[in-house]
């Protein structure tokens, strides 16, 4: 499944970020009350597992504002699931990438490794866990769309098919060119993510990362890790050869006879 | 020749070091029952700081010299290098304890640390890591249990150890090859992330070489403090021809490391004036290519203090190059801000202290150094021989 942001037709009400607290049951921190994209930008947070982000910048020469929803962009090949060493992230057939704290060792590698910076981390817990958008799992399961997806009032949001998603992307982007950058974030990024953003001002001047790689990160790890047996077995028969070869010639010795424990008084 | 007792005289300074190590603990204490967010100065851009940076990281650096010596005394029958060799197998055993250690620290969820034993996430380099980490350890306790078992007589687990040491030796080379290259390989999935002058898919070339490299110059300047701690000869001899394997391994590393940055098209931005520019060529000039020279300098290498320094060099060189992968590389893309707090520091300070108080237990009260009238034996010693030619 997939999902596209229309961000032209986001005016940052924040609906989404509301539906997702209330659905998924994640409570505000203490003294940290429902900050507003108004009050100035919030980032996601162990409980904040989308917001939405306000950036100023310029167009035909006019100040204007735009509103990035930000949540984790549920890669085809996720970087964070190819980097956990415990499978305690994982995708899914449907499309979300789950995270399941039973496996989880705390080990934040997975968080080194998402390119888009997503994953969030309880830090004040005695076991901590790592936080993120899981896509409504549940409400996909019963057919429904995730809970952001299906509060948004002004359409900003579309989820459905891949595939479809894709193909609306190009459509409103051939049918109205003048307004559109002719990008579509996440059709390449990191090989291909769930969610997609069109836009009418460039990607780098909203805050996305641009310099995401095409190719999909976890193949980067596959390409040197796949030698892993042929060194294993490699240099452990070269260096059997080498002990062999030289042992004939080397010297018989009592190493025994050769150590002793030193005098800690230094005589 | 056995000693009787146990010995372990406490002196002003071990009680300092013993000071810190409680200290450690207790912040260790505390940071389990409270979070890591409560003593470390970790956020969502600084996931990995100090701990794992320097303790896990250049722990097992420098723990390398086990496994270059192994190589070269065990495997190659360099025989010469036989008095530095235990030694060097027991600074990297509690190299990898103390890394162990300070990855437990570092981990949230620590009961699950067995996990990644039976879920198989082969495809992540930290299963790698992970494994060969802890196998090797085994691996070294196994290799150490030969020279325990000549203080503790237990003659039937001695003989086979005995017997199966060969494998041991060359299993305990193997593994480290893989890891020390995979603890590089841990960063290649940073591609957009890690400064172009550091992330390239030969990073594991490159973390594995150094560790090697860098084994000879560890043992000088270990050979060196425990010699003047305990009054004895420095094995100069033996520091000075270990240099030639140190010297070729780092030419080697520096040619690699200029066509690899020409490969990928960024030679230029190691002069483009930024933070991270300079602090590469610090790391190439300071740290790579003046040891070379000094260690080809004849009249520098055979001195103590020239093989000394330039050692020092090395070693330095080499955490340097880790702390720039883990932070100076990183910064950029990591946004936000990490400095390690004091309680950190702390902890750190702690870890390398109980290395230096173990080192002295064993050493004091196992056969690891050689005897100092090698040479008055000479019917069985041709090791002795060479040493103090
Ligand atoms: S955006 Fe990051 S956290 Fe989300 S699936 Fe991709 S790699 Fe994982
Ligand atoms: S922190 Fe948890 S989810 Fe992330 S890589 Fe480590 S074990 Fe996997």
């Amino acid at each position: 499944m997939g999902a596209l942001v229309d961000i032209t037709k986001c005016i940052g009400c924040e609906s989404c970020v509301v539906a997702c607290r209330l659905y998924n049951g994640l409570e505000p921190g203490q003294n940290e009350g429902y900050r507003t994209a108004q009050d100035g930008n919030t980032e996601l947070a162990p409980n904040k597992w989308t917001v939405i982000q306000s950036h100023r910048t310029e167009k035909s020469e006019k100040q204007i504002r735009r509103f990035v929803k930000q949540q984790c962009f549920h890669c085809l090949e996720p970087a964070c699931a190819s980097a956990c060493f415990a499978k305690a992230l994982q995708k899914t057939p449907e499309g979300p990438v789950v995270y399941n704290e039973k496996l989880c060792v705390g080990c934040r590698y997975c968080m080194i490794a998402c390119p888009f910076g997503i994953l969030r981390f309880e830090w004040d817990k005695p076991f901590p866990r790592v936080l993120k958008c899981q896509m409504c799992l549940g409400r996909l399961a019963d057919g429904q769309m995730p809970a952001c997806a299906s509060v948004c009032p002004t359409g900003a949001i579309t989820f459905g098919e891949r595939d479809k998603m894709v193909g609306e992307a190009k459509n409103r982007l051939t049918s109205n060119p003048d307004l559109y950058t002719g990008q579509i974030y996440g059709v390449k990024e990191a090989g291909g993510t769930s969610w997609l953003y069109i836009s009418d001002v460039p990607f780098e001047q909203l805050g996305f990362r641009t310099n995401v790689p095409e190719k999909p990160i976890p193949e980067y790890t596959w390409q040197v890790l796949r030698w892993t047996p042929f060194i294993f077995v490699g240099w452990g028969a070269l260096l059997t050869g080498m002990y062999l070869y030289t042992k004939r010639r080397a010297g018989v010795h009592e190493e025994e006879e050769m150590y002793a424990p030193v005098d800690d008084d230094g005589k | 020749m056995q000693k009787k007792h146990w010995t372990f005289r406490i002196t002003g300074f071990r009680l300092l070091l013993i000071l810190f190590v409680i200290a450690a603990v207790a912040i260790s204490l505390y940071r389990f029952i409270f979070g890591l967010g409560s003593v470390t100065n970790l956020n969502d851009q600084w996931p990995w700081g100090l701990w794992i940076g320097f303790d896990l990281l250049c722990g097992i650096a420098l723990a390398g010299g086990g496994f270059s010596t192994a190589l070269i005394v065990h495997v190659l029958h360099k025989e010469k290098y036989l008095p530095i060799a235990r030694a060097a197998l027991l600074t990297s055993l509690i190299g990898y304890i103390i890394a162990l250690v300070s990855l437990f620290l570092d981990i949230g969820r620590w009961y699950n640390f067995w996990r990644p034993f039976f879920f198989w996430g082969y495809h992540s380099v930290l299963f790698e890591v992970f494994w060969c980490i802890s196998l090797y350890t085994t691996v070294q306790i196994l290799e150490f249990g030969d020279i325990f078992f000549e203080r503790v007589r237990f003659p039937s687990l001695k003989k086979i150890l005995h017997a199966t040491m060969p494998f041991w030796l060359i299993i305990g080379i193997v593994l480290p090859t893989l890891h020390q290259s995979s603890l590089g390989s841990l960063y290649v999935i940073a591609a957009n992330r890690l400064n172009p002058l550091w992330w390239s898919m030969i990073i594991p070339f490159f973390f594995v070489w150094s560790a090697f490299f860098l084994g000879p110059a560890m043992v000088t300047i270990e050979g060196t403090l425990a010699a003047r701690a305990y009054r004895r000869e420095p094995e100069l001899p033996v520091f000075s021809s270990l240099t030639s394997v140190t010297m070729w391994m780092m030419i080697v590393y520096f040619i690699v490391k200029v066509i690899d940055l020409n490969y990928r098209g960024v030679f230029s931005q190691a002069f483009n004036g930024s933070f991270e520019s300079n602090m590469f060529l610090v790391e190439m000039i300071v740290f790579v290519l003046l040891p070379i020279v000094m260690y080809a300098v004849p009249s520098i290498r055979n001195k103590l203090w020239g093989v000394f320094t330039a050692s020092v060099l090395v070693v330095a060189g080499v955490v340097f190059n880790r702390m720039n992968v883990v932070f100076t590389g990183m910064a950029q893309s990591a946004g936000g801000h990490y400095f390690p707090t004091d309680w950190e520091i702390l902890v750190t300070i702690g870890m390398w202290s109980a290395l230096v108080l173990i080192y002295c237990f064993v050493v004091e009260n196992f056969p690891i150094m050689p005897k100092e009238n090698l040479v008055s034996h000479e019917s069985s010693m041709t090791a002795g021989q060479s040493v103090h030619m």
